[in-house]
Protein backbone atom coordinates (compact mmCIF):
# COMPACT_ATOMS: atom_id res chain seq x y z
CA UNK A 1 0.00 0.00 0.00
CA UNK A 2 2.43 2.19 0.93
CA UNK A 3 4.45 1.62 -2.24
CA UNK A 4 0.76 2.21 -4.21
CA UNK A 5 0.98 5.83 -2.55
CA UNK A 6 4.62 6.45 -2.96
CA UNK A 7 3.46 5.78 -7.11
CA UNK A 8 0.65 8.64 -6.94
CA UNK A 9 3.30 10.18 -5.50
CA UNK A 10 5.84 10.48 -7.90
CA UNK A 11 2.97 10.90 -10.74
CA UNK A 12 1.58 14.22 -8.69
CA UNK A 13 5.30 15.25 -8.58
CA UNK A 14 5.73 15.40 -12.02
CA UNK A 15 3.01 16.90 -12.91
CA UNK A 16 2.62 20.14 -11.07
CA UNK A 17 5.21 22.85 -11.33
CA UNK A 18 6.17 25.64 -14.13
CA UNK A 19 5.98 22.75 -16.96
CA UNK A 20 3.76 19.88 -15.87
CA UNK A 21 4.21 16.36 -17.37
CA UNK A 22 0.58 14.51 -17.21
CA UNK A 23 1.05 10.52 -16.06
CA UNK A 24 0.42 9.88 -19.54
CA UNK A 25 2.99 12.04 -21.54
CA UNK A 26 5.35 10.67 -18.39
CA UNK A 27 4.30 6.90 -19.32
CA UNK A 28 4.98 7.45 -23.51
CA UNK A 29 8.02 9.44 -22.85
CA UNK A 30 9.58 6.92 -20.66
CA UNK A 31 7.99 4.08 -22.72
CA UNK A 32 10.08 5.73 -25.81
CA UNK A 33 13.55 5.70 -23.90
CA UNK A 34 13.02 2.27 -22.85
CA UNK A 35 12.12 1.08 -26.62
CA UNK A 36 14.27 3.97 -29.07
CA UNK A 37 10.59 5.07 -30.88
CA UNK A 38 9.91 8.57 -30.85
CA UNK A 39 6.75 9.94 -28.56
CA UNK A 40 5.76 12.83 -31.35
CA UNK A 41 5.52 14.92 -28.23
CA UNK A 42 7.55 18.37 -27.27
CA UNK A 43 11.30 17.66 -26.91
CA UNK A 44 11.44 20.29 -23.48
CA UNK A 45 9.52 17.33 -22.59
CA UNK A 46 12.49 15.01 -22.43
CA UNK A 47 14.24 17.66 -20.86
CA UNK A 48 11.91 18.17 -18.04
CA UNK A 49 11.47 13.80 -17.16
CA UNK A 50 15.32 13.33 -17.26
CA UNK A 51 17.56 16.35 -17.13
CA UNK A 52 15.17 18.85 -14.23
CA UNK A 53 12.26 17.31 -12.44
CA UNK A 54 13.29 13.53 -12.85
CA UNK A 55 16.82 13.65 -10.99
CA UNK A 56 15.12 15.69 -8.06
CA UNK A 57 12.50 13.36 -7.56
CA UNK A 58 14.72 10.34 -7.70
CA UNK A 59 17.56 12.36 -5.40
CA UNK A 60 14.10 13.40 -2.70
CA UNK A 61 12.68 9.53 -2.96
CA UNK A 62 16.89 8.72 -2.22
CA UNK A 63 18.02 11.25 0.52
CA UNK A 64 14.23 10.66 2.54
CA UNK A 65 14.82 6.82 2.27
CA UNK A 66 18.27 7.14 3.18
CA UNK A 67 18.16 9.54 6.05
CA UNK A 68 14.97 7.43 7.75
CA UNK A 69 16.51 3.97 7.19
CA UNK A 70 19.52 5.41 9.29
CA UNK A 71 17.44 7.03 11.72
CA UNK A 72 15.87 3.61 12.08
CA UNK A 73 18.55 2.08 12.43
CA UNK A 74 20.00 4.38 15.10
CA UNK A 75 16.73 4.57 17.13
CA UNK A 76 17.53 1.15 18.16
CA UNK A 77 21.07 0.71 18.09
CA UNK A 78 21.30 3.60 20.75
CA UNK A 79 17.83 2.54 22.40
CA UNK A 80 16.64 5.37 22.23
CA UNK A 81 13.77 7.07 20.47
CA UNK A 82 14.93 10.82 20.64
CA UNK A 83 18.67 10.00 18.70
CA UNK A 84 18.41 10.86 14.98
CA UNK A 85 21.15 10.14 12.19
CA UNK A 86 23.15 13.79 13.32
CA UNK A 87 23.86 12.20 16.66
CA UNK A 88 27.60 10.80 16.21
CA UNK A 89 27.59 14.05 14.35
CA UNK A 90 27.83 12.88 10.18
CA UNK A 91 25.44 15.94 9.70
CA UNK A 92 27.72 18.80 11.17
CA UNK A 93 30.91 17.13 9.53
CA UNK A 94 29.37 17.29 6.60
CA UNK A 95 28.41 20.78 7.00
CA UNK A 96 31.70 22.04 8.23
CA UNK A 97 33.37 19.97 4.87
CA UNK A 98 30.92 22.06 2.59
CA UNK A 99 30.91 24.93 4.62
CA UNK A 100 35.08 25.09 3.76
CA UNK A 101 34.45 24.18 0.09
CA UNK A 102 31.69 26.92 0.04
CA UNK A 103 34.08 29.31 2.19
CA UNK A 104 37.46 28.46 -0.74
CA UNK A 105 34.91 29.30 -3.33
CA UNK A 106 35.40 25.75 -4.76
CA UNK A 107 33.27 23.95 -7.84
CA UNK A 108 30.26 22.00 -6.83
CA UNK A 109 31.95 18.18 -7.22
CA UNK A 110 34.72 19.53 -4.74
CA UNK A 111 32.38 20.91 -2.42
CA UNK A 112 30.00 17.66 -2.91
CA UNK A 113 33.29 15.50 -2.22
CA UNK A 114 34.27 17.89 0.85
CA UNK A 115 31.14 17.20 2.50
CA UNK A 116 31.05 13.77 1.79
CA UNK A 117 34.26 12.85 3.30
CA UNK A 118 34.28 15.06 6.70
CA UNK A 119 30.89 13.42 7.20
CA UNK A 120 32.61 9.82 7.25
CA UNK A 121 35.80 11.69 9.10
CA UNK A 122 33.27 13.34 11.85
CA UNK A 123 32.02 9.84 13.23
CA UNK A 124 35.72 7.83 12.48
CA UNK A 125 36.88 10.37 14.84
CA UNK A 126 33.59 10.15 17.75
CA UNK A 127 33.88 6.04 17.37
CA UNK A 128 37.48 5.95 17.77
CA UNK A 129 37.27 7.89 21.01
CA UNK A 130 34.11 5.92 22.01
CA UNK A 131 36.90 2.69 21.23
CA UNK A 132 39.38 4.11 23.44
CA UNK A 133 37.35 4.71 26.24
CA UNK A 134 36.19 1.44 26.90
CA UNK A 135 36.27 1.44 31.09
CA UNK A 136 32.76 3.20 30.10
CA UNK A 137 29.80 1.79 28.87
CA UNK A 138 30.03 1.81 24.94
CA UNK A 139 26.81 3.39 23.76
CA UNK A 140 27.14 5.89 26.36
CA UNK A 141 30.45 6.86 25.49
CA UNK A 142 29.53 7.35 21.49
CA UNK A 143 26.42 9.54 22.00
CA UNK A 144 28.66 12.03 24.16
CA UNK A 145 31.58 11.70 21.65
CA UNK A 146 29.44 12.64 19.12
CA UNK A 147 27.70 15.57 20.99
CA UNK A 148 31.16 16.72 22.00
CA UNK A 149 32.29 16.58 18.12
CA UNK A 150 29.03 17.60 16.83
CA UNK A 151 29.60 20.85 18.80
CA UNK A 152 32.74 21.10 17.93
CA UNK A 153 32.33 21.13 14.62
CA UNK A 154 29.20 23.35 14.86
CA UNK A 155 31.35 25.78 16.38
CA UNK A 156 33.76 25.98 13.12
CA UNK A 157 30.88 26.04 11.08
CA UNK A 158 30.07 29.08 12.91
CA UNK A 159 33.86 30.52 12.96
CA UNK A 160 33.49 30.63 8.55
CA UNK A 161 30.17 31.66 8.60
CA UNK A 162 31.60 34.88 10.32
CA UNK A 163 34.44 34.95 8.41
CA UNK A 164 33.07 34.66 4.71
CA UNK A 165 31.63 37.07 2.31
CA UNK A 166 28.53 38.58 3.48
CA UNK A 167 27.07 39.00 -0.17
CA UNK A 168 28.57 35.72 -1.79
CA UNK A 169 29.08 33.20 0.48
CA UNK A 170 27.11 33.72 3.50
CA UNK A 171 24.05 33.11 1.34
CA UNK A 172 25.54 29.55 0.07
CA UNK A 173 26.31 28.42 3.65
CA UNK A 174 22.94 29.66 4.73
CA UNK A 175 21.13 27.38 1.79
CA UNK A 176 22.84 24.77 2.21
CA UNK A 177 22.58 24.23 5.93
CA UNK A 178 19.15 24.87 5.29
CA UNK A 179 18.55 21.99 2.81
CA UNK A 180 17.68 21.93 -0.95
CA UNK A 181 17.30 19.75 -4.09
CA UNK A 182 16.74 22.89 -6.38
CA UNK A 183 20.66 22.24 -8.08
CA UNK A 184 20.58 18.00 -8.17
CA UNK A 185 21.79 17.05 -11.64
CA UNK A 186 21.08 13.38 -12.80
CA UNK A 187 25.32 13.02 -12.14
CA UNK A 188 24.72 13.86 -8.42
CA UNK A 189 22.07 11.32 -8.21
CA UNK A 190 24.15 8.38 -9.64
CA UNK A 191 27.16 9.70 -7.47
CA UNK A 192 25.24 8.59 -4.40
CA UNK A 193 23.41 5.64 -5.17
CA UNK A 194 26.62 3.36 -4.64
CA UNK A 195 27.34 4.88 -1.30
CA UNK A 196 22.45 4.40 -0.73
CA UNK A 197 23.01 1.03 -1.28
CA UNK A 198 25.89 0.00 0.38
CA UNK A 199 24.47 1.30 3.53
CA UNK A 200 21.07 0.00 2.91
CA UNK A 201 22.37 -3.65 2.37
CA UNK A 202 23.81 -4.50 5.54
CA UNK A 203 20.75 -3.25 7.16
CA UNK A 204 18.51 -5.20 5.56
CA UNK A 205 20.62 -8.49 5.79
CA UNK A 206 21.06 -7.43 9.50
CA UNK A 207 17.60 -6.88 10.15
CA UNK A 208 16.85 -9.48 12.60
CA UNK A 209 19.93 -8.81 15.04
CA UNK A 210 19.07 -5.19 14.91
CA UNK A 211 16.15 -6.24 16.87
CA UNK A 212 18.10 -8.37 19.51
CA UNK A 213 20.34 -4.58 19.89
CA UNK A 214 17.52 -2.72 20.92
CA UNK A 215 17.49 -4.79 24.30
CA UNK A 216 21.11 -3.26 25.13
CA UNK A 217 24.59 -4.62 25.71
CA UNK A 218 24.21 -7.36 28.12
CA UNK A 219 21.45 -8.80 26.86
CA UNK A 220 22.23 -8.72 23.36
CA UNK A 221 25.65 -10.33 24.02
CA UNK A 222 24.22 -12.94 25.79
CA UNK A 223 21.94 -14.16 23.25
CA UNK A 224 24.70 -14.28 20.93
CA UNK A 225 24.81 -11.09 19.01
CA UNK A 226 28.54 -10.04 18.98
CA UNK A 227 27.85 -6.60 19.72
CA UNK A 228 31.19 -4.79 18.61
CA UNK A 229 31.41 -6.04 15.09
CA UNK A 230 27.43 -5.13 14.48
CA UNK A 231 27.76 -1.94 16.22
CA UNK A 232 30.10 -1.29 13.71
CA UNK A 233 28.60 -2.75 10.66
CA UNK A 234 25.39 -0.41 11.39
CA UNK A 235 27.33 3.06 11.67
CA UNK A 236 29.30 2.32 9.03
CA UNK A 237 26.50 1.89 7.09
CA UNK A 238 24.21 4.23 8.62
CA UNK A 239 27.37 7.00 8.09
CA UNK A 240 27.80 6.18 4.62
CA UNK A 241 24.27 6.38 3.74
CA UNK A 242 23.61 10.03 5.74
CA UNK A 243 27.56 11.46 4.29
CA UNK A 244 26.09 10.77 0.74
CA UNK A 245 22.81 12.13 0.49
CA UNK A 246 23.55 15.41 2.75
CA UNK A 247 26.45 15.57 0.04
CA UNK A 248 24.27 16.51 -2.41
CA UNK A 249 21.18 17.82 -0.31
CA UNK A 250 22.29 19.89 2.49
CA UNK A 251 21.37 19.49 6.13
CA UNK A 252 17.92 18.37 5.88
CA UNK A 253 16.81 17.89 9.40
CA UNK A 254 13.46 16.39 11.08
CA UNK A 255 13.15 12.92 8.73
CA UNK A 256 15.66 10.76 10.75
CA UNK A 257 13.98 12.13 13.72
CA UNK A 258 9.92 11.55 12.84
CA UNK A 259 9.77 9.13 10.09
CA UNK A 260 10.95 5.91 12.21
CA UNK A 261 8.65 7.15 14.57
CA UNK A 262 5.77 7.27 12.10
CA UNK A 263 7.00 3.91 10.88
CA UNK A 264 6.89 2.24 14.37
CA UNK A 265 3.40 3.28 15.29
CA UNK A 266 2.48 2.19 11.70
CA UNK A 267 3.82 -1.56 12.00
CA UNK A 268 5.81 -1.72 15.34
CA UNK A 269 8.98 -2.36 16.64
CA UNK A 270 10.03 -5.16 14.91
CA UNK A 271 13.32 -4.29 12.43
CA UNK A 272 11.91 -6.39 10.06
CA UNK A 273 9.17 -4.43 9.31
CA UNK A 274 10.12 -1.46 10.27
CA UNK A 275 13.28 -0.90 8.02
CA UNK A 276 10.92 -1.09 4.78
CA UNK A 277 8.11 1.08 6.25
CA UNK A 278 10.91 3.47 7.57
CA UNK A 279 12.12 3.76 3.52
CA UNK A 280 9.05 3.82 2.17
CA UNK A 281 7.62 6.14 3.98
CA UNK A 282 10.89 9.06 4.02
CA UNK A 283 11.24 8.14 0.48
CA UNK A 284 7.75 10.08 0.61
CA UNK A 285 7.69 12.37 3.21
CA UNK A 286 10.73 14.25 1.29
CA UNK A 287 9.29 13.93 -2.36
CA UNK A 288 5.92 15.45 -0.88
CA UNK A 289 7.91 18.30 1.34
CA UNK A 290 10.23 18.63 -1.76
CA UNK A 291 7.32 19.48 -4.17
CA UNK A 292 5.76 22.05 -2.29
CA UNK A 293 8.87 23.21 -1.43
CA UNK A 294 9.49 24.40 -5.75
CA UNK A 295 5.37 24.82 -5.83
CA UNK A 296 4.08 26.32 -2.88
CA UNK A 297 6.01 29.57 -3.37
CA UNK A 298 7.69 31.72 -6.21
CA UNK A 299 10.75 31.06 -4.30
CA UNK A 300 12.43 27.86 -3.47
CA UNK A 301 11.82 27.77 -0.01
CA UNK A 302 14.53 25.83 1.44
CA UNK A 303 13.77 21.82 2.90
CA UNK A 304 14.96 22.20 6.19
CA UNK A 305 12.24 24.92 6.87
CA UNK A 306 9.19 22.87 5.49
CA UNK A 307 10.69 19.87 7.47
CA UNK A 308 10.38 21.28 10.71
CA UNK A 309 7.10 23.60 10.00
CA UNK A 310 5.55 20.18 9.13
CA UNK A 311 7.35 17.69 11.53
CA UNK A 312 6.94 19.89 14.52
CA UNK A 313 2.81 19.38 14.81
CA UNK A 314 3.02 16.45 13.15
CA UNK A 315 5.44 14.96 15.80
CA UNK A 316 3.57 16.40 18.68
CA UNK A 317 0.41 14.80 17.23
CA UNK A 318 2.14 11.15 16.94
CA UNK A 319 2.83 11.52 20.34
CA UNK A 320 -0.42 12.23 21.68
CA UNK A 321 -1.73 9.42 19.35
CA UNK A 322 0.81 6.44 20.07
CA UNK A 323 0.53 4.11 23.20
CA UNK A 324 2.95 3.79 26.27
CA UNK A 325 6.16 2.83 25.09
CA UNK A 326 7.78 3.74 21.76
CA UNK B 1 31.77 -35.28 33.07
CA UNK B 2 30.80 -31.63 34.81
CA UNK B 3 28.13 -29.99 32.78
CA UNK B 4 30.05 -26.66 34.82
CA UNK B 5 32.99 -26.26 36.47
CA UNK B 6 34.67 -23.51 37.61
CA UNK B 7 38.28 -23.36 38.46
CA UNK B 8 39.76 -20.76 41.14
CA UNK B 9 37.39 -18.36 38.98
CA UNK B 10 38.84 -14.31 39.96
CA UNK B 11 36.75 -12.32 38.50
CA UNK B 12 35.86 -8.03 38.84
CA UNK B 13 35.88 -5.12 36.53
CA UNK B 14 38.73 -3.58 34.31
CA UNK B 15 41.43 -2.52 36.45
CA UNK B 16 38.97 -3.91 40.24
CA UNK B 17 39.10 -7.54 41.19
CA UNK B 18 35.77 -8.10 43.14
CA UNK B 19 36.21 -11.60 43.85
CA UNK B 20 38.78 -14.85 43.71
CA UNK B 21 39.19 -18.59 44.29
CA UNK B 22 35.79 -19.42 43.15
CA UNK B 23 35.55 -23.12 42.49
CA UNK B 24 32.93 -25.33 41.94
CA UNK B 25 30.87 -27.96 39.61
CA UNK B 26 27.62 -28.47 38.64
CA UNK B 27 25.63 -31.59 36.98
CA UNK B 28 22.56 -31.81 34.30
CA UNK B 29 19.51 -30.80 35.94
CA UNK B 30 21.12 -30.10 39.12
CA UNK B 31 20.11 -26.40 40.80
CA UNK B 32 22.42 -24.52 42.39
CA UNK B 33 21.45 -21.53 44.95
CA UNK B 34 23.53 -18.43 45.14
CA UNK B 35 23.56 -16.81 48.45
CA UNK B 36 25.46 -13.16 49.85
CA UNK B 37 25.14 -10.23 50.97
CA UNK B 38 24.59 -6.90 48.72
CA UNK B 39 27.84 -6.08 47.06
CA UNK B 40 29.09 -9.93 47.54
CA UNK B 41 29.86 -10.10 44.04
CA UNK B 42 26.81 -12.25 42.32
CA UNK B 43 26.00 -10.40 39.15
CA UNK B 44 29.90 -9.85 38.41
CA UNK B 45 30.55 -13.67 39.21
CA UNK B 46 27.38 -14.25 36.85
CA UNK B 47 28.42 -11.62 33.79
CA UNK B 48 31.61 -13.43 34.44
CA UNK B 49 30.29 -17.18 33.76
CA UNK B 50 28.62 -15.61 30.87
CA UNK B 51 31.86 -14.00 29.38
CA UNK B 52 30.13 -10.39 29.43
CA UNK B 53 33.05 -9.87 31.68
CA UNK B 54 36.31 -11.54 30.74
CA UNK B 55 38.14 -13.50 34.04
CA UNK B 56 41.01 -11.90 36.09
CA UNK B 57 42.02 -15.76 36.21
CA UNK B 58 41.32 -19.14 36.71
CA UNK B 59 38.65 -21.01 33.87
CA UNK B 60 35.38 -22.03 32.90
CA UNK B 61 34.49 -25.09 31.38
CA UNK B 62 31.53 -26.83 29.93
CA UNK B 63 31.54 -30.38 29.51
CA UNK B 64 35.30 -30.20 29.71
CA UNK B 65 35.70 -27.92 27.23
CA UNK B 66 37.35 -24.01 28.23
CA UNK B 67 34.92 -21.30 26.99
CA UNK B 68 37.65 -18.90 27.28
CA UNK B 69 37.87 -18.05 23.21
CA UNK B 70 34.13 -19.45 22.26
CA UNK B 71 32.73 -17.11 19.94
CA UNK B 72 29.17 -15.43 21.39
CA UNK B 73 26.90 -17.36 19.40
CA UNK B 74 28.77 -20.68 20.52
CA UNK B 75 28.33 -19.35 24.34
CA UNK B 76 24.50 -18.37 23.53
CA UNK B 77 23.82 -22.25 23.17
CA UNK B 78 25.11 -23.38 26.09
CA UNK B 79 24.22 -20.38 28.54
CA UNK B 80 21.10 -18.88 29.18
CA UNK B 81 20.82 -16.05 30.64
CA UNK B 82 17.73 -14.26 32.94
CA UNK B 83 18.40 -10.86 33.78
CA UNK B 84 15.96 -8.71 36.41
CA UNK B 85 13.12 -7.45 34.18
CA UNK B 86 13.85 -4.00 32.68
CA UNK B 87 10.24 -1.95 31.22
CA UNK B 88 12.48 -2.37 27.56
CA UNK B 89 12.61 0.57 25.20
CA UNK B 90 10.31 -0.72 22.69
CA UNK B 91 6.82 -2.21 22.34
CA UNK B 92 7.74 -5.52 21.11
CA UNK B 93 4.86 -8.06 21.96
CA UNK B 94 5.91 -11.04 24.21
CA UNK B 95 5.99 -13.58 21.43
CA UNK B 96 9.01 -11.29 20.20
CA UNK B 97 10.71 -10.87 22.78
CA UNK B 98 10.70 -14.64 23.03
CA UNK B 99 11.41 -15.18 20.10
CA UNK B 100 14.71 -13.17 20.42
CA UNK B 101 15.86 -16.22 22.45
CA UNK B 102 16.33 -18.41 19.24
CA UNK B 103 18.86 -15.94 17.84
CA UNK B 104 21.86 -17.87 18.67
CA UNK B 105 20.13 -20.30 16.20
CA UNK B 106 19.21 -17.47 13.43
CA UNK B 107 21.87 -17.22 10.85
CA UNK B 108 23.97 -13.98 10.81
CA UNK B 109 21.65 -12.63 8.02
CA UNK B 110 18.35 -14.89 8.78
CA UNK B 111 15.54 -14.14 10.83
CA UNK B 112 13.73 -16.60 12.92
CA UNK B 113 12.30 -19.77 10.81
CA UNK B 114 8.33 -21.31 11.32
CA UNK B 115 10.28 -23.82 13.46
CA UNK B 116 12.01 -20.99 15.73
CA UNK B 117 8.65 -19.53 15.98
CA UNK B 118 7.42 -23.03 17.29
CA UNK B 119 9.69 -22.89 19.67
CA UNK B 120 8.81 -19.32 20.68
CA UNK B 121 5.35 -20.23 21.18
CA UNK B 122 6.12 -23.65 22.95
CA UNK B 123 8.06 -22.08 26.01
CA UNK B 124 5.62 -19.39 26.35
CA UNK B 125 3.00 -22.43 26.77
CA UNK B 126 5.53 -23.77 29.49
CA UNK B 127 5.65 -20.77 31.15
CA UNK B 128 1.41 -20.53 31.54
CA UNK B 129 1.53 -17.02 29.41
CA UNK B 130 0.46 -18.16 26.15
CA UNK B 131 -2.08 -15.58 26.51
CA UNK B 132 -0.08 -12.68 26.73
CA UNK B 133 1.85 -13.70 23.61
CA UNK B 134 0.72 -10.59 21.73
CA UNK B 135 0.68 -8.14 24.40
CA UNK B 136 3.21 -5.41 24.28
CA UNK B 137 6.15 -6.29 26.83
CA UNK B 138 6.03 -2.86 28.14
CA UNK B 139 2.74 -3.17 29.25
CA UNK B 140 3.05 -6.34 31.04
CA UNK B 141 3.47 -6.41 34.47
CA UNK B 142 7.05 -7.00 36.84
CA UNK B 143 5.86 -11.21 37.06
CA UNK B 144 4.74 -11.29 33.82
CA UNK B 145 7.97 -9.65 32.12
CA UNK B 146 10.07 -12.31 33.94
CA UNK B 147 8.20 -15.05 32.86
CA UNK B 148 8.43 -13.94 29.52
CA UNK B 149 12.72 -13.40 30.18
CA UNK B 150 12.42 -17.20 31.75
CA UNK B 151 10.31 -18.32 28.66
CA UNK B 152 12.78 -16.66 26.03
CA UNK B 153 15.78 -17.99 27.97
CA UNK B 154 14.45 -21.11 27.78
CA UNK B 155 13.33 -20.85 23.58
CA UNK B 156 17.04 -20.42 23.65
CA UNK B 157 17.46 -24.31 24.48
CA UNK B 158 20.72 -24.04 26.91
CA UNK B 159 21.79 -26.66 28.56
CA UNK B 160 23.20 -24.20 31.27
CA UNK B 161 20.96 -21.65 32.66
CA UNK B 162 22.06 -18.23 34.77
CA UNK B 163 19.06 -16.27 36.73
CA UNK B 164 20.16 -13.10 38.26
CA UNK B 165 17.95 -12.59 41.43
CA UNK B 166 14.72 -13.87 39.08
CA UNK B 167 12.51 -13.35 42.17
CA UNK B 168 13.73 -9.77 42.92
CA UNK B 169 10.67 -7.34 42.91
CA UNK B 170 8.00 -10.33 42.37
CA UNK B 171 5.43 -10.71 44.15
CA UNK B 172 4.45 -13.44 46.81
CA UNK B 173 2.69 -15.36 43.93
CA UNK B 174 5.02 -14.76 41.21
CA UNK B 175 8.15 -15.61 43.40
CA UNK B 176 6.45 -18.86 43.83
CA UNK B 177 5.11 -19.38 40.53
CA UNK B 178 9.25 -18.63 39.17
CA UNK B 179 10.73 -21.13 41.66
CA UNK B 180 8.20 -23.75 40.24
CA UNK B 181 9.36 -22.97 37.18
CA UNK B 182 12.84 -23.20 38.01
CA UNK B 183 12.64 -27.13 39.21
CA UNK B 184 10.43 -27.32 35.53
CA UNK B 185 13.80 -26.63 33.54
CA UNK B 186 15.65 -28.47 35.80
CA UNK B 187 13.62 -31.45 35.41
CA UNK B 188 14.40 -30.69 31.58
CA UNK B 189 18.13 -31.45 31.99
CA UNK B 190 19.27 -27.67 32.38
CA UNK B 191 21.81 -27.24 34.87
CA UNK B 192 20.30 -24.15 36.57
CA UNK B 193 22.57 -21.47 38.82
CA UNK B 194 20.60 -18.56 40.56
CA UNK B 195 20.82 -15.81 43.23
CA UNK B 196 18.68 -15.03 45.56
CA UNK B 197 18.21 -12.98 48.64
CA UNK B 198 16.03 -14.99 50.72
CA UNK B 199 17.40 -17.90 52.00
CA UNK B 200 13.85 -19.71 51.95
CA UNK B 201 13.74 -19.99 48.27
CA UNK B 202 17.33 -21.97 48.38
CA UNK B 203 15.24 -24.60 50.62
CA UNK B 204 12.49 -24.47 48.08
CA UNK B 205 13.88 -25.07 44.81
CA UNK B 206 17.93 -25.67 45.35
CA UNK B 207 19.75 -29.14 45.27
CA UNK B 208 22.70 -26.81 46.96
CA UNK B 209 23.64 -23.60 47.84
CA UNK B 210 27.19 -21.23 47.40
CA UNK B 211 27.39 -18.73 49.72
CA UNK B 212 29.44 -16.00 48.89
CA UNK B 213 31.02 -13.51 50.78
CA UNK B 214 33.36 -10.48 49.91
CA UNK B 215 34.05 -12.20 46.77
CA UNK B 216 34.54 -15.82 47.74
CA UNK B 217 32.82 -18.70 48.49
CA UNK B 218 32.27 -19.07 52.06
CA UNK B 219 29.99 -22.25 52.45
CA UNK B 220 29.37 -24.98 49.64
CA UNK B 221 27.36 -27.96 49.82
CA UNK B 222 23.53 -29.50 50.85
CA UNK B 223 21.08 -26.60 51.46
CA UNK B 224 20.33 -28.10 54.88
CA UNK B 225 24.23 -28.25 55.60
CA UNK B 226 24.70 -24.72 53.84
CA UNK B 227 22.06 -22.79 55.10
CA UNK B 228 22.49 -23.08 59.17
CA UNK B 229 21.75 -20.20 62.10
CA UNK B 230 25.89 -19.77 62.09
CA UNK B 231 26.86 -19.15 58.86
CA UNK B 232 23.64 -16.65 57.89
CA UNK B 233 24.79 -14.71 61.02
CA UNK B 234 28.23 -14.50 59.86
CA UNK B 235 26.73 -13.73 55.67
CA UNK B 236 23.98 -11.46 57.14
CA UNK B 237 24.49 -10.46 60.79
CA UNK B 238 21.21 -11.00 62.14
CA UNK B 239 19.34 -14.16 64.05
CA UNK B 240 18.06 -16.91 62.44
CA UNK B 241 16.30 -19.67 63.66
CA UNK B 242 15.90 -22.64 60.80
CA UNK B 243 12.52 -24.61 62.10
CA UNK B 244 12.15 -28.17 60.59
CA UNK B 245 8.55 -28.93 59.90
CA UNK B 246 6.60 -32.25 58.14
CA UNK B 247 4.70 -31.68 54.78
CA UNK B 248 2.97 -34.67 52.55
CA UNK B 249 5.66 -37.32 55.00
CA UNK B 250 9.01 -35.04 53.91
CA UNK B 251 11.04 -32.94 55.66
CA UNK B 252 11.12 -28.87 54.85
CA UNK B 253 13.34 -26.00 56.55
CA UNK B 254 12.14 -22.59 56.91
CA UNK B 255 13.79 -19.61 58.20
CA UNK B 256 12.39 -17.87 60.95
CA UNK B 257 14.78 -14.39 61.52
CA UNK B 258 14.00 -12.72 65.08
CA UNK B 259 13.91 -9.24 65.35
CA UNK B 260 15.26 -8.67 68.85
CA UNK B 261 18.96 -8.81 69.46
CA UNK B 262 19.78 -12.00 71.53
CA UNK B 263 22.17 -11.59 74.19
CA UNK B 264 25.25 -13.31 73.01
CA UNK B 265 26.10 -17.39 74.79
Amino acid sequence: MAGGALVVLVAIAFSVGRFPVTPGELLAVLWSKLTGTPHGLPVSIDTVVFNVRGPRIAAAILVGAALAAAGAAYQGLFRNPLVSPDILGVSTGSALGAVVGIYLSLGVVAIQTLAFVAGLGAVAVVYAIGTALRRHDPILVLVLAGIVIGTLLGSCVSLLKYLADPYNQLPAITFWLLGSLASVTLGDVRAIVPGVMLGLVPLVLLRWRMNVMTLGEDEARALGVDTHRLRLAVVAAATLMTAAVVSISGVVGWIGLLVPHLARFLVGPDFRRLLPASILLGAGYLLGVDTLARTAARIEIPLGVLTAFIGAPFFIWILAASRRGW
Amino acid sequence: MDRLRVERLAFGYRGRVVGRDVSFAMAAGEVLCLLGPNGSGKTTLFRTLLRLLEPHGGAVLVEGASIAAWPRRQLARVFGYVPQAQTGTFPFTAREMVLMGRTAHVGLFASPSADDLRHADAALEALGIAHLADRPYPEMSGGERQLALVARALAQEPSILVMDEPTASLDFGNQVRVLSHVQMLARRGIAVVLSTHDPDQAFLCADRVALLRDGRLAHLGATADVVTPTTLRETYGVDVDVVTLTRDGRTVRVCLPSLERRRPG
